[in-house]
């Protein structure tokens, strides 16, 4: 039976990422997702995982996705400038189907910007930060215990729909300790393997939104990887019709499964006239604000997605439907807004509460917004 | 001896390298080597960067990674390290290699990782259109340097001992038995082992410098007493660079070779 233990965000993901099978950790020296790495040191070798820390952030993921290539479950941790360089190999993991996980504790940006301070600067890097048209999963935890939750969750729509996770949280949850209870054990996906002889092996057979099955290198199975637009054989191809069918399919593999992708928490929200949007530690604050409008008599509730890639569209809109007022409230200039401007498409009066100081986004503030006289609720 | 065509992806074919270029010359003394030494072909990993030699692995029938540019020896430490019974060998160019893949280099050789790197120099970037690369000589015209290059260039195998190659070999295009058993020696060698192999470009750079094609380059090649000698040592081709400027031959062979423990990660008792 589990017992309550006081643990950091980022000791949460490394438990998480454990429970999930993760035999493979490769990663850079960054604030403040260090603790991740320095967990994994400890912890990965005594499950008969490998660890290394490489010359860069580019590298640690090329590393991940050699490992992944080979078999193993893996993941790299960074923050903001390291997100940055990373983004060429998210688009390779995703363009070659490698499973990978990749989390990101955000600081304020841009550039070094506030190493040690909270942020939510990077929910649309995270989404478009790599070149071309590309699918994105994006999962961003509120607390500790929900960082060990979408670690494995995490892993597991890697492994599931062969594409890179990305895990999105900010400073504050991954340097706070909060007692939770851990499950003993979890649900684990594994990548599917070919059930066909070596021979009759093409690597990227797939029917027009499916997942192909993958082998690992070593496994019997030789076939070729690359990043160039590829045909079902894996093979390099300037052929138009093809170049479509899989950037549709890469897109297809995620959007005709939202429902084993897509979590979206709401609180309060059935009779509400006022929401709140938020998400990760932000959706805490807002969650707070929510109970204390509600005993001020204000008709509050709060829609927090988990899932912050694929946005859930049809969520957003449903509210945006019924209230008369949707707060946004996030740790940046305005980036996820827009998606929530797109998805009410008009339905309700958006109200912006945004900040970029690196201090947190209290329930206070946002209380202030629902009381009456106020521009939110007036 | 098997027929090396078994080892090829004969589908793949036809191949996208220019009529005259030795990388073909390179593949085959790389596939004999590995039928000398009777490798498993499923425990074969090739991994590659971007660039005329990287995309040899697309024609190879092992287990094939064409990466991003300059990274190969990344993705390879993480596929070693996770599957230490492949037998890992990087292809890369001199621009891939040296120039965006420099620092990749560098650790994956301080590290000792056990892989063979095989890079390819043929002093030029040749898939993009023959702009210069680190190791284009200097004063030789690139499509980047129409006057002649003005940088110095780089001695690879100088800068791999430096950062702690356990296994350092230059070796010419233009003796493919010789590179064969290069190839051979460096795969059984426990630790990183690195081949630079003087190749040719005679579609940009012995066009842009009036050296000739293929043949004539790869004969410039095989007349080298210590390294390579004319024309590019003497630099005699080269219009900007006056000819008492110091040769810039390098000496071929085995240029360092040691024993040291070889990295693999931080791993459990096994």
């Amino acid at each position: 039976m589990s017992t309550a233990q006081l643990i950091q965000g980022n000791e949460a993901c490394v438990k998480g990422a454990l429970a999930a099978g993760c035999s493979f950790y490769g990663g850079y020296p960054i604030t403040p997702s260090s603790e991740i790495a320095e967990q994994m040191v400890r912890l990965l070798p005594k499950r008969g995982g490998v660890f290394i820390q490489m010359e860069d952030e580019i590298a640690s993921l090329a590393s991940v996705i050699g490992a992944s290539l080979a078999g193993s479950k893996a993941m790299t941790a960074t923050s903001g400038p390291g997100f940055s360089l990373m983004q060429e190999h998210i688009g390779y993991a995703t363009m070659t189907e490698v499973p990978c996980v990749i989390v990101n504790v955000m600081r304020g940006g841009p550039s070094t910007g506030l190493p040690t301070s909270p942020s939510q600067g990077d929910v649309m890097q995270a989404r478009w930060g790599t070149h071309g048209d590309h699918p994105a999963i994006v999962l961003a935890p509120a607390s500790v215990g929900e960082v060990f939750d979408l670690t494995v969750k995490a892993f597991n729509l890697s492994e599931r729909f062969r594409t890179p996770v990305i895990l999105l949280y900010d400073e504050i949850i991954g340097h706070t300790r909060e007692s939770v209870v851990l499950p003993d054990s979890v649900d684990i996906t594994n990548r599917t393997h070919p059930d066909v002889a070596p021979e009759d092996f093409w690597p990227k057979e797939a029917p027009p939104a499916g997942v192909p099955p993958m082998p690992g290198f070593g496994d019997g199975y030789r076939f070729h990887v690359t990043g160039l637009t590829h045909d079902h054989r894996g093979f390099p191809t300037n052929d138009g019709d093809i170049a479509e069918a899989l950037i549709t399919r890469l897109h297809q593999k995620i959007e005709t499964n939202l429902d084993e992708i897509s979590e979206v928490e709401t609180y309060m929200l059935d009779d509400a006239e006022i929401a709140i949007f938020a998400y990760g530690i932000v959706g805490r604050s807002a969650r707070e604000a929510v109970i204390r409008a509600r005993e001020a008599g204000i008709k509050a509730g709060l829609i927090r997605p988990l899932t912050i890639w694929p946005f859930p569209t049809a969520e957003v809109a449903a509210a945006a439907q019924q209230v008369d007022t949707m707060i946004v409230a996030e740790m940046n200039l305005g980036q996820l807004i827009g998606e929530v401007e797109r998805a009410a498409a008009g339905a309700t009066e958006i109200v912006s509460y945004l900040r970029v100081d690196g201090e947190p986004i209290t329930p206070t503030v946002l209380l202030d917004l629902m009381m009456p006289g106020t521009g939110a609720s007036s | 001896m098997t027929d090396v065509k078994t080892y090829l992806r004969e589908w793949a074919m036809p191949h996208v390298l220019c009529p005259g270029c030795a990388h073909g010359i390179v593949l085959r003394s790389f596939l004999e080597s590995v039928d000398q030494l009777q490798l498993d072909r499923n425990k074969v990993a090739m991994v590659a960067g971007i660039g005329c030699s990287s995309r040899l692995v697309g024609y190879v029938d092992f287990c094939t990674l064409h990466g991003t540019h300059g990274r190969a020896p990344a993705f390879a430490t993480g596929l070693k390290l996770a599957r230490p019974e492949l037998n890992v060998v990087v292809v890369t160019g001199d621009g891939d290699g040296l120039a965006i893949g420099g620092n990749h280099l560098i650790h994956a050789a301080r590290r000792n990782i056990d892989m063979t790197v095989l890079m390819l120099n043929n002093s030029i970037y040749g898939m993009t259109g023959g702009q210069a690369a680190p190791t284009t000589p200097e004063g030789s015209v690139a499509s980047t340097t129409p006057q002649g290059n003005t940088e110095p260039n780089f001695d690879a195998c100088k800068l791999l001992i430096g950062a702690g190659a356990s296994h350092v070999v230059r070796v010419l295009a233009a003796n493919p038995l010789e590179m064969t058993k290069v190839m051979a020696d460096a795969m059984t060698h426990p630790g990183f082992s690195f081949i630079e192999i003087i190749s040719d470009c005679p579609e940009y750079f012995g066009r842009y410098n009036k050296v000739g094609g293929g043949a004539e380059m790869l004969s410039w090649m095989a007349v080298r007493d210590e390294g390579i000698t004319i024309p590019l040592a003497n630099k005699s081709f080269v219009k900007h660079v006056p000819s008492s400027a110091p040769p810039s031959g390098m000496k071929t062979g085995v240029l360092h070779r040691e024993v040291r423990p070889v990295y693999a990660g931080v791993r459990g008792e096994q």
